[in-house]
């Protein structure tokens, strides 16, 4: 193969796009290497800490989709203190001066500043996405300057991000030259927009296929807008709050009936019930629906509307859906592959109107179900064999038992079996999530048959440091650990040390691991950063009856050839 | 004696915390610092404190309990931080959505829900329930308001006797005897319409209460049959 020429070599390597086999040819030798990272078009850095932007940028000049990810998975449930790190902004410079190239940018869980997004705006004469999902530290000024600069852009999603309202300005920015606007996502600003330049800029691009609102705009700019994108795949509404005259929902009801190829549905901010019978005509051809911010949504509500939703392949719902709701689900949506259900009240010892009775109903409904979230008040044994050996599909299977350490609501005893069930039955499984009353059993099971398995989050879990071992031993796909509240100590830590250069991740809090331990980690493998997160007023409660020795709080343990990174705050401790 | 002494002393910080008059059940505070009062080595500095301050032993047990059961304290209602596992962003949403629906107080409401846009990890726990359970109550000539947990009453006497021992220490200044039966209590629904407590099962008005008002029964014309 290296007699061939280059341009060959680049051309057979073009249709490998796959990030991991990619990096495999580029260790064959030297000449491939070249090839690869001179053509290598998307690069994707799960853990911004694993490795410096300079280094990223000079070893693929040539990169045109850049993809970040920031802090830890548990940051999204404010266990990750502010301040803790994962700034935007070194890879936006590093890119700006050695890849100029750039057009796709994606973040996760990042601190972003309006300095960084003009910077990012102004860098890239070929700009066209970007994607904040998770993110912080910018305002709608850092998007006016997104708007004003990018002049080819097509894509600009924020998911979910904490974004500072500075007034409707930044949709004005978009200049009337900019007509390239395939999506347009900005769901999560929290204020006003200017109906009339939202309107304008959706009437100038024509490529418009998906569109997210945020809740200020009414359902007559809605109508107004949707008359205008016949072409319109994904919409996310916005304003469906108000005791409306009868008339605006029905121009709402005629403007979605034009929309043939809509497939996917959210928003729904608060929506009254009085808007389900607007939706019904599009029902029909949905495969996706988030339904998950509409708590006024009583089950009959819902179940009113997905009735209809014979092609759904995504719900997420509340769960107001109720079991009952669920079966509606189980006999209507036969398609169905993502289920998440929400809890509407995040109290821990509270009630949720949706059992373990919902979750088989789906399962024998929906055989096809490959990725599972779902918030009950309880659950047992018997119903999780019951699912596993229905949907063995699952990928993805995230169980959350509201209150920690609840047993089998029948039997009360462990749920070990019924999680034993899922991992044996599912062998494709890759991503897990367990709740409830569980011992060391259920790390067993896990780390004899979960074989796929790439992401596994504990919490409340666990005997003894035997349980953490199993799962290191056991799983050989590991990628990322994250365990909360469990008692898994020093032991359990040092038990596979080599095991953390083969993973992204290790994510421990509330355990009984000592800052001995993590020195000794630390010390053992030189290519982890081993940090240990301690706020200033957990320190005092420090529980000094493990032998005397201080046990950490938060520890956050990654593999990285960056060394120790220089922006860590002072509770943050790299041993 | 003297060893004896000795113990006292040792233990007097701790004594005296137990004497101290607080509002709140005993083994809800948080403060106390877990050294303070270390586990009583001998057995006779444990006889002290039972015979001598039997109020400050109780409350040592009760202390215990709720160091023990992190995640179910004595009152059973606890925030444990980050969990559910639920996004903060996700839970904002919910908080705003429950300003929009109380529209009386909405001004209040949004000034704590602007306060919850900043990304604060450090988001007090209780504020997370507040999206449902929690209920302001306010009373005629009170100085200021208090806010009760909805679910901990089970009907409505359990209330209305939560409620007189809450606000007994306020109705003492204006009468000598301050009679319950002279307020009535009233709150303020889904609509905002003002209704008088009771007429309804206590499942169904405890999930449409936004706000409990206690006012003086010589306002309460035309609001019930009593």
């Amino acid at each position: 193969m290296t007699y061939f020429p280059e341009e060959v070599v680049e051309h057979i390597f073009s249709f490998l796009p796959a990030q991991r086999d990619r990096n495999a040819v580029s260790l064959v030798c030297k000449v491939w290497y070249e090839v690869e990272r001179l053509s290598r078009r998307d690069v994707f850095v799960g853990n911004c800490y694993a490795v410096r932007p300079e280094r990223v940028v000079l070893r693929f000049p040539n990169v045109r989709a850049l993809s970040v990810k920031g802090k830890p998975h548990f940051a999204d449930f404010n266990l990750v203190p502010p301040d803790w790190g994962g700034y935007a902004g070194p890879w936006i410079e590093a890119a700006a001066r050695g890849c100029v190239g750039l057009e796709e940018l994606r973040m996760k869980r990042m601190v972003v500043s309006d300095e960084s997004l003009e910077l990012l705006a102004k860098s890239f004469p070929r700009f066209r996405a970007l994607i904040l999902v998770s993110c912080e530290g910018f305002s709608t000024d850092g998007l006016a300057a997104i708007a004003s600069h990018c002049k080819l852009l097509r894509e600009l999603d924020l998911q979910e991000n904490e974004v500072d309202d500075r007034g409707p300005r930044w949709l004005s920015c978009f200049p009337d030259s900019c007509t390239s606007l395939a999506s347009l996502n900005f769901a999560c600003i929290k204020g006003e927009v200017n109906a009339g330049a939202l309107e304008r800029l959706v009437a100038r691009s024509p490529n418009l296929r998906s569109l997210r609102l945020n809740r200020s705009v009414s359902v007559d700019t809605l109508s107004k807008i949707l008359m205008r994108t016949p072409n319109l795949e994904d919409l996310g509404t916005g304003n469906l709050t108000e005791d409306f005259q009868t008339e605006s929902y029905q121009r709402l009801t005629v403007a979605l009936e034009k929309c043939k190829m809509l497939k996917s549905l959210s928003g729904f901010w608060d929506a009254s019930p009085l808007c389900v019978p607007c939706i019904y005509p599009v029902c029909a051809q949905l495969t996706g629906l988030n339904l998950s911010y509409a708590p006024t949504l009583e089950s009959s509500d819902l179940t009113k509307m997905i009735s209809h939703c014979v092609k759904l392949q995504r719900l997420w719902v509340l769960d107001c859906i109720a079991d009952k709701g669920l079966q509606v689900v189980a006999s209507t949506c036969k398609d169905l592959q993502e289920l998440r259900v929400f809890p509407s009240e995040f109290y821990i010892a509270g009630y949720s109107p949706v059992t373990e009775e919902g979750l088989v109903a789906i399962s024998v409904g929906c055989p096809k179900l490959s990725s599972l979230l779902y918030f009950c008040h309880q659950m047992t044994n018997a119903a999780l064999i019951t699912i596993a050996k229905n949907c063995p599909n699952f990928t993805r299977f995230r169980l959350c038992i509201l209150e920690p350490g609840k047993p089998d609501a029948m039997t009360n005893q462990p749920l070990d079996e019924g999680f034993g069930a899922i991992v044996r039955e599912c062998e494709g499984l890759r991503r897990l999530s367990i709740s409830g009353l569980l011992t060391d059993k259920v790390f067993m099971h896990i780390g004899r048959h979960a074989k796929q398995l790439e992401m596994l989050s504990i919490a409340f879990a666990g005997d003894s440091d035997a349980g953490m071992m199993h799962v290191m031993e056991g799983c050989k796909n590991l990628r990322k650990l994250e365990i909360r509240d469990s008692p898994f100590g020093d032991a359990a830590l040092l038990g596979n040390v080599a095991k953390y250069e083969t993973m992204r991740s290790l994510w421990m809090s509330s355990c009984t691991v000592t800052e001995k331990g993590c020195q000794v980690l630390a010390s053992k493998m030189p290519m982890l950063n081993v940090e240990v997160i301690n706020e200033v007023d957990e320190s005092s409660e420090m529980d000094e009856s493990h032998g005397g020795l201080p046990k950490v709080h938060k520890l956050y343990v990654y593999r990285t050839i960056a060394g120790a990174r220089d922006d860590a705050p002072d509770f943050v401790k790299i041993l | 004696m003297e060893a004896a002494v000795g113990y006292v002393s040792g233990d007097a910080d701790s004594l005296l915390m137990a004497t101290e008059l607080r509002l709140g059940l005993p083994g809800t505070d948080d403060q106390k610092p877990k050294t303070t009062f270390s586990p009583p080595a001998t057995p006779r500095g444990k006889k002290r404190t039972a015979d001598a301050f039997e109020d400050s032993a109780a409350a040592e047990e009760a202390h215990k309990e709720a160091d023990d059961v992190e995640a179910a304290p004595p009152v059973a209602k606890a925030q444990v931080v980050g969990w559910p596992p639920v996004r903060s962003y996700r839970k904002s949403c919910f908080q705003a959505a429950a300003a929009t629906k109380s529209k009386a107080n909405k001004k209040a409401e949004d000034a704590t829900s602007s306060n919850k846009t900043t990304p604060s990890a450090a988001a007090p726990a209780a504020t997370s329930a507040n999206g449902g359970s929690f209920v302001k109550v306010s009373m005629d000539g009170a100085p200021y308001l208090r806010k009760i947990d909805m679910r901990m009453y089970k009907g409505y006497r359990e209330l209305r006797e939560a409620l007189e021992a809450m606000f007994v220490c306020f109705s003492g200044a204006d009468t000598a005897a301050s009679n319950p039966s002279e307020y009535a209590i009233t709150y303020e629904d889904k609509d905002g319409d003002l209704m008088l407590v009771g007429d309804v099962p206590f499942d169904m008005f405890s999930g449409t209460c936004k706000k409990l008002r206690i006012i003086k029964r010589s306002e309460a014309t035309g609001l019930g049959s009593k």
